[in-house]
């Protein structure tokens, strides 16, 4: 498998959550609950899978989940209009309470090495792994070259607009959570299914954060979000390759670069960002 | 009296019912599980330490996100915070290890109150000179604390031996009081209860506190009384990280004695909802934090006798936090549209 190959599966996860997350956050929504989300999709993917022996069967239930989820979600952010880092909490804790109980109650004791069938790959190229690709593109044109995009865009910028144009802002912004909660269970599934063939406690050890913060790295647009998510895929990489070599680097100090970069550039922009403007704020209708 | 008894009385009857529920859910015996619980956290004088002991880091840490989110600002950076915390602290035990440790020890305390305040004071100033939203910046400082920790960890501050990487353990004579050298109990305890005091004394008895809290609440009514809310919002801020800094620097002249990989235990999360379900009120957080403690030792109790253990604090965790903003949202709406009808 080539190196770059491998760089592309270790960012795929990631990849596909923080493009879900970058059409949550365009829509005005920050949703903190992507990584409980991630960590679900993983796990049930994993059941699925070993039930039915099919990774196909497994990365669709990932996918359920983290529409299930999304729904949950949006019941409480959008509709009651609950605070969105609060439902966001809640779903993390849920997933990360759930999966680790359900794991230990059904896997502990035996301490077999789990072991699923894994996503099929030619020469380390999955499908996957191209439609995360794809997705980076296809978002793209979505969000910014069809009217949809706009409007999804207005219900993030300026959602009064946007309702005064005659859309629902609260369905734009459902249907961003969906799939954004779709994209994140996929992410989940995959690094169950995709990377690992196998589930471990809380596997998926803040990637779903990971995706935010290559959001804001990536300054809210698909592609560049892809960017960023394999920059740090390979710097990742690089880590264990200076390992290796016996390079001598503090590579901590390394790894903490994307996130400085990250504060930096939204330093450096400040409001000028392109953060959406009413990102976190609950849309409440006017009568 | 009745206002806040029968809330926090039907917060104690839904988050019980909570615990049954989930065990029913997980098909465990309710009787004998509840039984290991009680036994493990309230139902003797060993788990009351022990839950004196997991509620002290949560009350710390709760009482900072509580004075954060009070003043409008979502911090979830508390394991950021924590981390920086701890690191001040064991950089003060190390740099001023010729102190004599009954001065030392405070200087430690105060050290991971600093540095978790100027940690957190970074995102504050994000947003408040760069407009910089605070959940996104916190989360990004976590994962950099996350990995000057480690980096600390073999580096400047790795043991003497250099073989793994944690610091070394500090002298019996540098760590906290302890009542009874058969269990943890420590006498951080008592710095958790006095910041419930202290914490609460700032936010509602002081103008400082006030106008935090406006600068939350109504940030235009502040301005109209040309109360700067940004100002508040960093004293806020600071407030916070350094609760959750001297959370750290507790946990480590109190229970550790040392720093090593995953001190944080990811109590920065555990610490949102304890501050949630304590309404965001010191004494509400206080309490919060006892019942998570509790539930933490008595699940490790339980956990002894099953594969079903302390993971459950996080089932009852999101599922409190669910039932917490929905109840209180719908009769947030009823009162609303009680009002609407009266006028």
């Amino acid at each position: 498998m080539s190196a770059v190959l491998a760089v592309l599966m270790y960012a795929t996860p990631l990849a596909l959550a923080a493009l879900g997350e970058t059409v949550v956050q365009k829509a005005g929504v920050i949703h903190i609950g992507i990584e409980g989300t991630m960590l679900a999709g993983a796990f049930f993917a994993m059941l699925a899978t070993l039930a039915t022996g099919s990774p196909w069967v497994g990365l669709g239930v990932g996918v359920l989940v983290g529409v299930t989820l999304a729904l949950v979600s949006g019941a409480f952010a959008l509709t009651l209009t609950v605070d969105q880092v609060v439902v966001g909490t809640a779903v993390n804790l849920l997933a990360l309470g759930l999966t680790r109980t359900l794991f230990a109650m059904r896997f502990g004791a035996s301490g077999e090495l789990l072991s699923v069938q894994k996503v099929p790959s030619w020469q380390g190229l999955d499908a996957v792994m191209v439609v995360a690709v794809l997705l980076a593109v296809a978002t793209h044109g979505v969000l910014f070259r069809t009217s949809w995009g706009l409007a999804l865009r207005a219900a993030g910028e300026y959602p009064q607009a946007a309702e005064a144009a005659g859309f629902s802002v609260l369905r734009l912004r459902f249907a961003a959570l969906v799939f954004g909660g779709a994209m994140a269970g996929l992410g989940g599934a995959y690094l169950s299914l995709g990377i690992a063939g196998s589930f471990a406690d809380n596997m998926t050890a803040g990637r779903g954060f990971l995706a935010i913060a290559m959001v804001t790295f990536g300054r809210w647009k698909p592609v560049p979000v892809l960017g960023a998510c394999l920059l740090l895929g390979w710097l990742d990489g690089l880590q264990f390759t200076f390992q290796a070599k016996g390079v001598q680097l503090p590579f901590q100090l390394f790894l903490a670069l994307p996130y400085v970069a990250a504060l930096l550039v939204l330093a450096g922009m400040g409001r000028g960002a392109h953060a959406p403007a009413a990102l976190a704020i609950p849309f409440r209708r006017t009568r | 009296m009745k206002k806040t008894l029968l809330p926090a009385l039907g917060a104690l009857l839904g988050l019980t019912l909570a615990l049954v529920l989930t065990l029913v859910a997980f098909g465990m015996p309710v009787a004998d599980s509840l039984g290991l619980i009680w036994e493990g956290s309230v139902g003797s004088s060993g788990g009351w330490m022990r839950t004196a002991v997991k509620a002290t880091p949560l009350m710390l840490m709760g009482l900072g996100m509580a004075v954060a989110w009070r003043a409008g600002m979502y911090n979830i950076g508390g394991e950021g915070q924590f981390l920086a915390g701890a690191l001040g602290g064991a950089a003060a035990a190390k740099l001023l290890s010729a102190v004599p440790a009954l001065a030392l020890k405070p200087l430690v305390l105060v050290s991971g109150f600093v540095w978790g305040g100027l940690f957190a004071l970074i995102a504050g100033w994000l947003l408040v000179k760069r407009g910089v939203n605070v959940v996104i910046s916190t989360i990004l400082l976590n994962f950099v604390a996350i990995q000057l920790f480690e980096w600390a960890l073999t580096g400047s501050l790795q043991e003497a031996k250099g073989r793994t990487p944690q610091t070394d353990r500090l002298p019996d004579a540098m760590m906290l009081f302890r009542f009874d050298r058969q269990n943890d109990l420590h006498s951080g305890v008592l710095i958790a209860l006095v910041a419930v005091v202290v914490v609460y004394a700032i936010l509602f008895l002081t103008p400082t506190g006030f106008r935090v809290r406006l600068a939350g609440e109504n940030p235009q009514a502040a301005r109209a009384n040309r109360i700067p809310p940004a100002r508040y919002q960093l004293i806020a801020m600071a407030l916070s990280g350094g609760l959750c800094g001297l959370a750290a620097s507790v946990e480590f002249l109190g229970i550790t004695g040392q720093l090593a990989k995953g001190f944080n235990q990811q109590l920065g999360f555990i610490a949102i909802p304890v501050a949630l379900l304590g309404n965001l009120h010191p004494v509400g957080v206080g309490l919060s934090a006892v019942y998570f403690g509790g539930l933490f030792a008595g699940s490790e109790n339980l956990a002894r006798f099953s594969n079903f253990g302390t993971t459950v604090m996080f089932v009852i965790q999101g599922t409190a936090v669910w039932a917490y903003v929905g109840v209180r949202t719908v009769l947030e709406r009823r009162q609303l549209a009680g009002a609407e009808v009266e006028s």
